[in-house]
């Protein structure tokens, strides 16, 4: 039986350089029985053997970091027993989660994470101020060694203060520079009360909603023995105690007349013209004739000027235009911009549209699915652009798709064999169809996109002429 | 009025707003900056109130003054609640003060509609803007914002806060029409798809100016309208796949000072809400549907005596028992009693090792649910469990106190 000491227990380079020698001389761990002061003095380790140590995972030291801060004195032995597993043929032994070590050192773990977690949460700092500024000062009592992994997270989150943690077993000091570690503190070498505490306790009391106790929700997730070290605690027993009467005077309350008046917000009245183009927009915003508006952020209607030459279709807005309530801002619209572009069309003198107003979709995971309208829907949506054709009096019209070309020309209408064309409508109006820019984006061979594309911005350029 | 006294009145008008989390987005902290702050991804509780609610944020209004009558609303512009306002300035003292000594991981700021949303929206913009630029201040910020405020004050918000959230109030356009006569949920869906415009892209180039990098939030009261849980989830499905929200808040319905005398008399047990919660999890973490959740025809009520997982599997009992050493992640994770953890414990496990019963007891696994609807190498579900017997034994006791 070897008796090894560690001057420094709850560190892990000190546990580490100790179980690799231990290895190297292949002691079994049922041999070993560490202690953690060392008031014995430790025996003399057998010299190494000559063979190489088997890797160790890094997950393995990750947790032996964690449980070594534990407070429980078998932790030692339980790692040095899972590193000779771990080194003596059980190299998958960490996914064994029911097995007993692995068990007990996740419990540990978890036990200490748990406790960090709380310290984060539960320390109160109370300020002191001296000659040169003030210092914050927190008493705290943590359950196990811990103060070494947690200082460097009030030192990330605190940087720009002065600040001291005090612990029984261990303190940690920032001077705004630098972090240093001390011997254990007592309760009285911290400040005991601080000139802010009576802010937070009102609003501790005031954040409680007594309609809604639950007071071992509370109490599991702020344990009873942190209390002491907490400013606002000695308020639950009250809060508590009053809760239910102060609901009960709630509900039983009648409902009061104001006494005093506040002016309601005068929402700014719609200049709007009856009948206008703004109007119409107004109305659409409100549009139920179909199923479509339910699931959808808004309606997406035309956009342009009010006397634009050209009146440009698209067939229904996308995910990006729904959000944006905007036509052709998505990468549909993008490839639109470009093509507009290049025949020196600018946008801004197109009143922009579609043929159904509402984004249709289908949620699939986290993304939304087009969907194309069907007829119903489409049929509903009719009045929406006859009416934007109606107040804007265009020239011509220039239908993008298929589900645009047959809103203007008819069911009938064969795009792939129409499109280019300037064709007269039955009004004296000019119409022509082309292909939408999203069966661009969708042809897979990018020769055969490029090809597309070329007729695409050749079409376009047929409504030069007319915005000249 | 004494600082003391309105933070009590501006603390308790803010209370109704279940949000406190502080998680989500980038880390940040103030190694570089020399200030104080700093967000590490997962938030930190700082307290626990007797309702067993969390402590994170400093969470008051800057005013609750309102021109709004929502008759949910403690403040709405008919009570007679004690009025206050704070100064920009007093909420970013106290914010720094509260921070300093630990009390709390940031700020949730929010506020009744004072002269109009613009005014209003510019007062917060400003109190983020101060901690952040004047005070080097990296502590957690989460925002109210206003629907209809104007596009650049929602750019600035978006540039200063982690998180920005518009609550929608009601399952139901006629809810929100009934109670929140002023409020308009196309506007306010309409804020909520800027907001996710915004961003996405701030997350996709690099170049692009920070906004709200811990996402945008919403909240629903549930209880105050004759919504029932199929309608709440429906919606908040339809929320988090349009606007990519990273939650969605169930508050239930509870009695306010000087109510209203359209609300319902009583409130909504609270353990409805704890059962919206478990399905509206079911749905983001474990591959539910709201349909399955809350089928259409009946009811469309969540149970309130067993968990939606296991009404669920109490109604698909064509599906169970699983074998726990074969069947896939997605059905594993249907199983009542098994979480995510075990699950992957369980997937881990299996590559080295046959699991027995015992390794579920050793999980600790609530085997008492879980058994019925699991195989192992040594356990097979007794064939007589009928679903009427199994829904009785595992019925949980009805005292609300028991659901955090």
């Amino acid at each position: 039986m070897y008796r090894v000491t560690l001057d420094d227990p709850s560190d892990l380079d000190t546990w580490r350089t100790t179980a690799r020698a231990l290895l190297l001389a292949d002691v079994d761990p049922r041999d070993v029985a560490w202690q953690e002061d060392g008031l014995f003095g430790g025996d003399v380790l057998p010299p190494p053997g000559d063979k190489r140590l088997a890797p160790v995972p890094r997950a393995f030291l990750d947790l032996a970091a964690i449980v070594l801060t534990h407070s429980d004195e078998q932790r030692h032995a339980v790692l040095y027993r899972m590193l000779w597993r771990l080194t003596h043929g059980e190299k998958g032994l960490l996914a064994l989660a029911t097995d007993d070590d692995v068990a007990w050192a996740y419990a540990c773990a978890k036990q200490v994470n748990r406790d960090a977690h709380k310290m984060k949460a539960f320390v109160r700092f109370r300020e002191v101020t001296t000659e040169d500024g003030s210092v914050y000062v927190a008493w705290f009592e943590p359950a196990h060694d811990i103060v070494r992994r947690v200082a460097p997270f009030f030192v990330r989150r605190f940087t720009g203060m002065r600040w001291s943690l005090l612990t029984p077993s261990r303190t940690a000091h920032w001077d705004g520079t630098t972090l240093t570690f001390g011997p254990g503190a007592r309760r009285e070498d911290a400040p005991s009360d601080d000139a802010l505490e009576d802010l937070w306790r009102t609003y501790y009391a005031s954040i409680f909603n007594p309609a809604r106790l639950k007071v071992d929700a509370m109490r599991r997730e702020m344990p009873v023995k942190y209390w002491k070290n907490l400013p606002e605690a000695r308020l639950i027993p009250e809060l508590v105690r009053d809760a239910l009467p102060r609901m009960q005077a709630m509900v039983e309350k009648q409902a009061t007349v104001p006494r005093k008046k506040i002016t309601p917000l005068q929402k700014a009245a719609d200049e709007a013209p009856e009948g206008s183009l703004a109007e119409l927009r107004r109305q659409a915003a409100d549009c139920r004739a179909c199923d479509l508006w339910k699931p959808a952020t808004q309606t997406v209607f035309g956009e342009g000027p009010v006397d634009a030459r050209v009146v440009v279709i698209g067939e229904q807005p996308g995910d990006q235009e729904d959000l944006a309530g905007k036509p052709f801002v998505g990468p549909a619209g993008k490839l639109f911009d470009q093509a507009l572009a290049e025949v020196e069309v600018p946008r801004d003198r197109l009143y922009v549209t579609n043929t159904v107003k509402h984004f249709k979709f289908e949620p699939r995971g986290k993304v939304r699915l087009h969907k194309r309208a069907n007829a119903e829907e489409q049929a509903a949506c009719r009045r929406w652009l006859a009416a934007e054709i109606d107040r804007i009096r265009p020239k011509a019209l220039v239908c993008l798709g298929a589900m645009a070309a047959q809103a203007v020309f008819g069911a009938s209408f064969r795009l792939m064999e129409e499109r280019g064309r300037w064709i007269e409508l039955p009004d004296g109006r000019r119409a022509m169809a082309t292909v939408h820019p999203s069966y661009l984006l969708r042809l897979p061979d990018p020769a055969e996109q490029e090809r597309a594309y070329a007729d695409f911005v050749r079409d376009l350029s047929l409504m030069r002429d007319l915005l000249v | 009025m004494e600082l003391s006294d309105k933070l009590a009145i501006l603390a308790d008008a803010a209370k109704y707003d279940a949000s406190c989390s502080s998680s989500g987005g980038k880390g940040r902290n103030s190694l570089g900056t020399g200030g104080i702050g700093s967000t590490e991804g997962m938030g930190i509780c700082h307290a626990y109130a007797p309702d067993g609610r969390c402590i994170s944020l400093l969470k008051i209004l800057l005013t609750n003054f309102c021109v709004y009558d929502c008759a949910y609303c403690v403040n709405r512009r008919s009570s007679n609640v004690r009025r206050a306002r704070f100064t920009p300035e007093e909420v970013v003292e106290l914010t720094l003060e509260f921070y300093r000594r630990n009390y709390i991981e940031g700020l949730f700021l929010s506020s009744g509609i004072i002269r109009s949303p613009d005014y209003t929206m510019k007062q917060l913009v400003r109190v983020a803007r101060t901690l952040r630029t004047e005070h080097r201040f990296g502590g957690y910020i989460h925002l109210k914002t206003i629907p209809d405020a104007a596009p650049e004050l929602i750019d600035a918000a978006g540039r200063w806060a982690d998180r920005l959230s518009i609550n929608v109030e009601m399952p139901t356009e006629g809810g929100l029409k009934s109670l929140a006569p002023e409020k308009d949920l196309r506007d306010i869906r309409r804020s909520m798809g800027r907001l996710r415009l915004s961003i996405d892209e701030a997350k996709a180039e690099a170049k692009a100016p920070r906004f709200a990098p811990a996402g945008q939030s919403t909240q629903m009261i549930v209880g105050a309208d004759s919504a029932n849980d199929r309608d709440v989830l429906v919606t908040s499905s339809n929320l988090y796949n349009n606007y990519q929200l990273r939650r969605v808040y169930y508050s239930a319905f509870s009695p306010i000072p000087d109510a209203s005398k359209i609300l319902p008399l009583k409130p909504p047990p609270l353990v409805r809400e704890h059962r919206l919660y478990q399905a509206d999890w079911l749905i983001r973490f474990y591959g539910f549907v709201a349909d399955e959740i809350a089928p259409a025809g009946d009811d469309g009520m969540l149970p309130l005596d067993i968990d939606p997982k296991l009404a669920w599997a109490l109604r698909h009992r064509e599906q169970f028992p699983v074998d726990v050493n074969r069947a896939s992640r997605d059905m594993l994770l249907r199983v009542p009693g098994l979480g995510v953890k075990t699950v992957d414990k369980l997937i881990a496990m299996r590559t080295h090792k046959r699991i027995r019963y015992d390794d579920l007891v050793r999980l600790r696994v609530p085997v008492k649910k879980v058994a019925p609807f699991v195989q192992t190498v040594d356990h097979r579900p007794r064939g007589d469990h009928e679903s009427v017997v199994l829904r009785r034994d595992l019925r949980e006791p009805a005292q609300p106190d028991l659901f955090g």
